[in-house]
């Protein structure tokens, strides 16, 4: 990637913020429900209506739309995402003590993804049409049809219910209760890019350097490692990349499901609250996190693929 | 003749046709199936009874019978996910196919919205989305469509693209054909194929997201009976009465996988470029 198209890239990431930051806004302006009713009940005293308005005014929420917008994403750009209504304390500080246990989630769950996916998909493209083939088809076609937090429930049946292994509640954050929530996440994921593998696999495998590397009688095993895997690497990180997607909104699903203490179980329970700073802020973040991750993944391509070096 | 011959030959198309169809009849007739046992009302008396006697798949909390809540659950589910699909794809065909046949800042203001779409995690925004427009299935439905439309869009787009600058496509409109004439007669039937295959596979991971939201308690409402709904409501007797988590999700699985392989073996049928 040349400097300009990194500046390009930039720009473009810069557009896609400024568009998703106004949706979110747009979205809780127009939502229904009452903040500053909300952010009472939280203390218990529900004041008259004067008080409620005197407080919007301050708040002002009484602004045209526009003008709450810009003071809103000028306070965003100093790094102030407001407070929770909630909670009462600052966005930031929220969304931060939640941040570290999530991606922890998701790197974990990514890894063992790798782990199964990898050795499978090519194993499967390998013996393409075999017995082996068709029975690692058939897992990731059920794997991909089952709903993750039915999976995560089932495990828990089993595994904390059951034989009483691990912890039913996962709010702890450490290892032993990071295992079923990574384990339920990983599954989903395995049998979808188990399939990418195998597809990108299969792909290098009709390529007509395996047949001159195999006619010079080099192993198998071997033109499989040193060739086939590091030219079907680019296909497969682009992939893994967009899967990041599905990650995030995953794990706030399994993360509601087991009680894992990260940030999509706190912007569930901020939906649920008419938290909106809580919830603007998790869009934003997730969006700057994903959006960031690609551009890793782009520029990555600089050191797998020294073709793309040689481009600028 | 011919058409016997069709159904015989795809055996695997045939066969999830018919379970799908077999599906869709439960849903409607979910009276006449469970014997019309009221899927909303329960005896308390009879709460968090196990599987078997008068209720095979046991009851809930309230005494409510968790083999009609499913079948009903069925209505839901797939009325559900059927909307949302044909949003998007009638929605996301159309955007596509305007883009691509008028190019200039038709194209640019639709497939810059479609871009800002794609480089945001769907489920995210959806959840987001769904919560703040309040629980209810019509804003579930709202929210995936919001998020899903893109792919559709791009996909027509690109179909398009292929064609527009084709000798016949010229010949048409120099002829006098009209412009909706020209989308409806010559872009839609060359992008449908594609699209239909697409919309097909997608019935399973949309009834798999609506599912989830309804379990993030962001579709369906009490009593409402909607398996991921039963799910989220089954999780705090995890302990006492697993069948309320068991059956519901089994329910989810079976429809998705009937669904992913009906889409599966359309596309063998429909795609030339398969073996």
């Amino acid at each position: 990637m040349s400097k300009k198209q990194l500046g390009l890239r930039l720009l473009q990431m810069l557009v896609v913020l400024i568009g998703i930051s106004f949706l979110t806004f747009l979205l809780t302006y127009m939502a229904p429900g009452d903040p500053v009713r909300t952010m009472y009940a939280a203390t218990g005293v529900i004041p008259s209506e004067e008080v409620l308005n005197e407080v919007r005014e301050q708040m002002g929420l009484n602004d045209p739309f526009f003008v709450q917008y810009g003071r809103w994403l000028t306070n965003c750009l100093h790094g102030d995402f407001g407070n929770s209504y909630a909670y009462g304390k600052p966005v930031v500080s929220l969304l931060l003590a939640r941040l570290w246990p999530t991606l922890k989630l998701a790197l974990f769950s990514m890894i063992l993804m790798l782990i199964v996916s990898i050795p499978l998909g090519m194993l499967s493209a390998v013996c393409k049409n075999g017995p082996i083939d068709y029975l690692v088809r058939c897992i990731t076609f059920f794997g991909v049809s089952l709903p993750n937090f039915w999976v995560g429930l089932m495990l828990m049946l089993v595994f904390c219910v059951r034989v009483n292994w691990l912890p039913v509640i996962s709010s702890a954050g450490d290892f032993k209760s990071m295992i079923l929530p990574s384990v339920t996440l990983a599954i989903a994921m395995s049998a979808k890019y188990t399939r990418q593998v195998r597809t990108a696999v299969l792909e290098e495998l009709n390529q007509d350097y395996v047949v001159g590397a195999t006619a010079r009688g080099i192993k198998r095993w071997k033109i499989l490692w040193t060739n086939v895997f590091p030219n079907s690497l680019l296909p497969l990180i682009t992939m893994l990349g967009l899967s990041i997607g599905s990650l995030l909104g995953g794990t706030s699903v399994v993360e509601v499901v087991f009680s894992y203490p990260g940030m999509g179980n706190l912007a569930v329970s901020a939906i649920t609250a008419y938290d909106y700073p809580l919830i603007q802020g998790y869009v934003l973040w997730v969006a700057v996190i994903y959006m960031v991750i690609n551009l890793i993944v782009d520029l990555s391509y600089i050191y797998i693929d020294p073709r793309m070096r040689l481009k600028r | 003749m011919k058409k016997q011959n069709f159904f015989l030959k795809n055996k695997t198309f045939t066969f999830f046709s018919l379970l799908a169809i077999l599906i869709v009849l439960a849903a409607i007739f979910a009276p006449q199936v469970t014997g019309g046992v009221d899927p909303t009302e329960g005896n308390v008396l009879f709460g968090l009874q196990p599987p078997g006697g008068d209720h095979i798949f046991g009851t809930d909390k309230l005494g409510r019978d968790i083999f009609t809540r499913v079948i009903y659950g069925a209505r839901t589910s797939l009325s559900a996910t059927f909307t949302v699909v044909i949003i998007i794809f009638v929605v996301g065909t159309f955007l596509g196919i305007l883009a691509g046949y008028f190019g200039g800042w038709v194209d640019v203001v639709i497939m810059r919205i479609a871009d800002m779409m794609i480089a945001f995690p769907g489920l995210v925004l959806a959840i987001a989305v769904a919560g703040i427009l309040g629980a209810s299935v019509k804003n579930a439905i709202i929210a995936l469509s919001l998020v899903s439309w893109t792919k559709y869009a791009r996909l027509a787009r690109s179909l398009v693209l292929k064609i527009r600058d084709r000798d016949f496509v010229a010949a048409a409109i120099v002829t006098g054909s009209k412009t909706p004439y020209m989308l409806l007669r010559y872009m839609l039937p060359n992008t449908i194929t594609t699209l239909v295959i697409t919309a097909a596979t997608d019935i399973g991971s949309m009834m798999l997201e609506l599912s989830s939201l309804s379990f993030l308690g962001f579709g369906a409402k009490a009593p409402a009976p909607e398996w991921g709904l039963m799910l989220n409501e089954g999780r705090a007797y995890i302990q006492a009465a697993p069948w309320l988590m068991i059956y519901p999700g089994l329910a989810i699985f079976i429809v998705v996988v009937v669904f992913n392989m009906l889409g599966d073996s359309l596309r063998d049928i429909l795609d030339p470029r398969n073996e």
